[in-house]
């Protein structure tokens, strides 16, 4: 009997304990998020924020081809990134996992790593440094004669691709190389066993197996680079601007609150879109 | 020889990845030290004149203050909140619990832009101010399912026996957390800990938006930008790069070692 009432008075405590988070997580994530939603069917006339609820700043988004753009231009970038960084990943991955000696994988993988440790924007900024027309790239290009002119490699799409592969590598190189080195050895030897080549144990064998370790890279690589502002802002230049960038405008210049959470709410929808494509490979582990 | 040549193509691989990962960081530590106007080509010798002007400029000393306040505060918030939240949902049976994790991961899952903007839309309704504490909740936002998942995950059942032993020598609940569960976790509180430091010290889109007149580092770095290649942006980028990378290398020596080889 005593036993009991201890589990209810702990059930009580239980609820005290979780209520703190859940409360924090519904004051300022569920409904800002709601409210977020709510405001993307009102609309903005002359100033002011009207409350009339319609769809208006949807439709725009589909008939204004500056706003459709963005969308556009966040997928290709996005895409493009994600299959560039996957395949320079895959490799690097490999190599540190099978080719480097055990002791070293842990410095190997640090050290792969470690530009993770400039800050954000700070790394963007390094890539104008290199890329810009002054810059190291160009420089070096004009002293042993390549070209005779600067090339424009900054302000442009390929900036901002390279900037962000440059992250997105030092990621997928991790959780690749933690898919990897989990795969026991006897998979390897019971292809070869039974008559497979090393492409071919790669292929049927070593693919399958980390492909959801793949995909889940994938997937935090679409999400972070399509929600991203701040690698095209600084990169990208202005002639084709991504839907971070066109949220940040309505923001800032127009004030125009409407405007920018149907913008966000159709950036969800994107991510949301992608996680369903992807949901089957994705195995989110839990202990 | 098959093997050969593997072995070189790994090689030259590797160099090359590596040094596409190492270029950006490389130029900017370089051209922190340069002396003259512009971090480009040619090196024209070395000098630490940046980094006194870094350490003379009061607001970027200033925004590096603030950062250090809110990506402490915020962490230790979301800590305490993830913690607690793990030790109800795995040690008890709550009704809803899935819902609940649910719940508690979902921020997880959407840009940092956009729970900005929610933040920002209904702080500007209620007409509250934006300051460094707006900062600080939108941070606590984003870390609270990290901190929460990372705990909760660390939460193995073979925990449980020791927890009981403690209740049953007359133990109440918050003293079992405090005094026994606490301290067995803590190795992944610490990790929830410095991953929402990081995480906190180096965001921008949050604090850029909910902060009005005190602003974090990455917000006066990008303040700096406006003045375009400057070595004053090298300086106190490459500073922030080479104390973190101090730090990670201590942490890695001291208490992740010792974890490792538990």
């Amino acid at each position: 009997m005593p036993t009991l009432t201890l589990e209810q008075s702990d059930r009580r405590n239980a609820w005290g304990f979780v209520a703190p988070a859940l409360l924090w997580t519904l004051a300022f994530f569920v409904v800002p998020f709601l409210f977020m939603a709510a405001m993307s069917l009102w609309s903005r006339q002359s100033g002011q924020i009207v409350k009339a609820w319609n769809l208006d700043n949807y439709v725009a988004f589909f008939e204004k081809a500056s706003l459709f753009k963005g969308l556009v231009n966040s997928l290709e970038i996005t895409l493009i990134v994600t299959v560039l960084s996957v395949l320079l990943a895959y490799p690097l991955a490999w190599i540190i996992a099978e080719r480097v000696p055990k002791r070293f994988q842990r410095l190997a993988l640090i050290m792969a790593v470690l530009p993770f440790w400039t800050s954000y924007v700070v790394r963007s900024y390094s890539w104008l440094l290199v890329l810009s027309k002054n810059g190291v790239v160009n420089q070096t290009l004009l002293t042993i004669g390549l070209v005779s002119e600067p090339l424009e490699l900054a302000s442009n799409r390929t900036a901002t691709v390279i900037g962000f592969t440059h992250f997105f590598v030092m990621l997928l190189t991790l959780t690749i190389y933690a898919n990897l080195i989990q795969l026991s050895p006897n998979y390897r030897r019971a292809a070869a066993d039974l008559g497979a080549n090393a492409f071919q144990t790669f292929r049927h064998v070593i693919l399958p197996l980390t492909l959801p370790g793949i995909m889940t890279g994938a997937f935090l690589t679409f999400v972070l680079c399509i929600g991203d502002y701040v690698t095209p802002q600084i990169l990208g230049g202005n002639n084709e601007l991504v839907l971070p960038q066109i949220i940040m405008l309505q923001l800032g210049r127009r004030a125009d609150f409407p405007m920018a959470a149907a913008l966000s709410i159709i950036l969800m929808l994107a991510v949301t879109l992608a996680y369903v494509l992807c949901a089957r490979w994705l195995k989110i582990e839990r202990a | 020889m098959r093997n050969i040549v593997i072995s070189a193509a790994s090689w030259v691989y590797a160099t090359l990845v590596f040094g596409f990962i190492f270029l950006p960081v490389a130029v900017l530590v370089l051209f922190s030290f340069q002396d003259g106007r512009l971090p480009v080509p040619p090196f024209n010798g070395f000098s630490t004149q940046w980094y006194a002007a870094i350490f003379a400029d009061r607001k970027l000393m200033a925004a590096l203050g603030n950062s250090f306040v809110v990506a402490l505060l915020s962490s230790a918030i979301a800590c305490v909140l993830g913690f607690l939240a793990a030790y109800a949902l795995a040690r008890h049976k709550l009704p809803g619990s899935a819902l609940q994790r649910g719940l508690l991961i979902a921020p997880m899952t959407v840009s940092y832009l956009i729970i900005a903007l929610g933040l920002l839309t209904v702080l500007n309704t209620f007409g509250i101010p934006l300051s460094l504490w707006t900062v600080g909740i939108g941070h606590v936002v984003i870390n609270l399912p990290l901190c929460f998942a990372i705990i909760y995950s660390s939460m193995g059942d073979h925990h449980i026996n020791i927890e009981r032993a403690a209740r049953d020598l007359g133990a109440g609940d918050l003293k079992v957390m405090v005094l026994v569960t606490a301290p067995m976790l803590m190795p992944s509180i610490l990790a929830a800990f410095f991953l929402s430091v990081t995480f906190s010290w180096d965001e921008f889109i949050i604090a850029f938006l909910l902060s009005r007149f005190d602003v974090t580092l990455p917000v006066e770095i990008w303040s700096l930008l406006r003045s375009g290649l400057n070595p004053k942006t090298n300086a106190i980028g490459s500073l922030v790069f080479l104390v973190s990378v101090a730090v990670l290398m201590l942490l890695e020596f001291t208490l992740f070692r010792k974890t490792g080889k538990s």
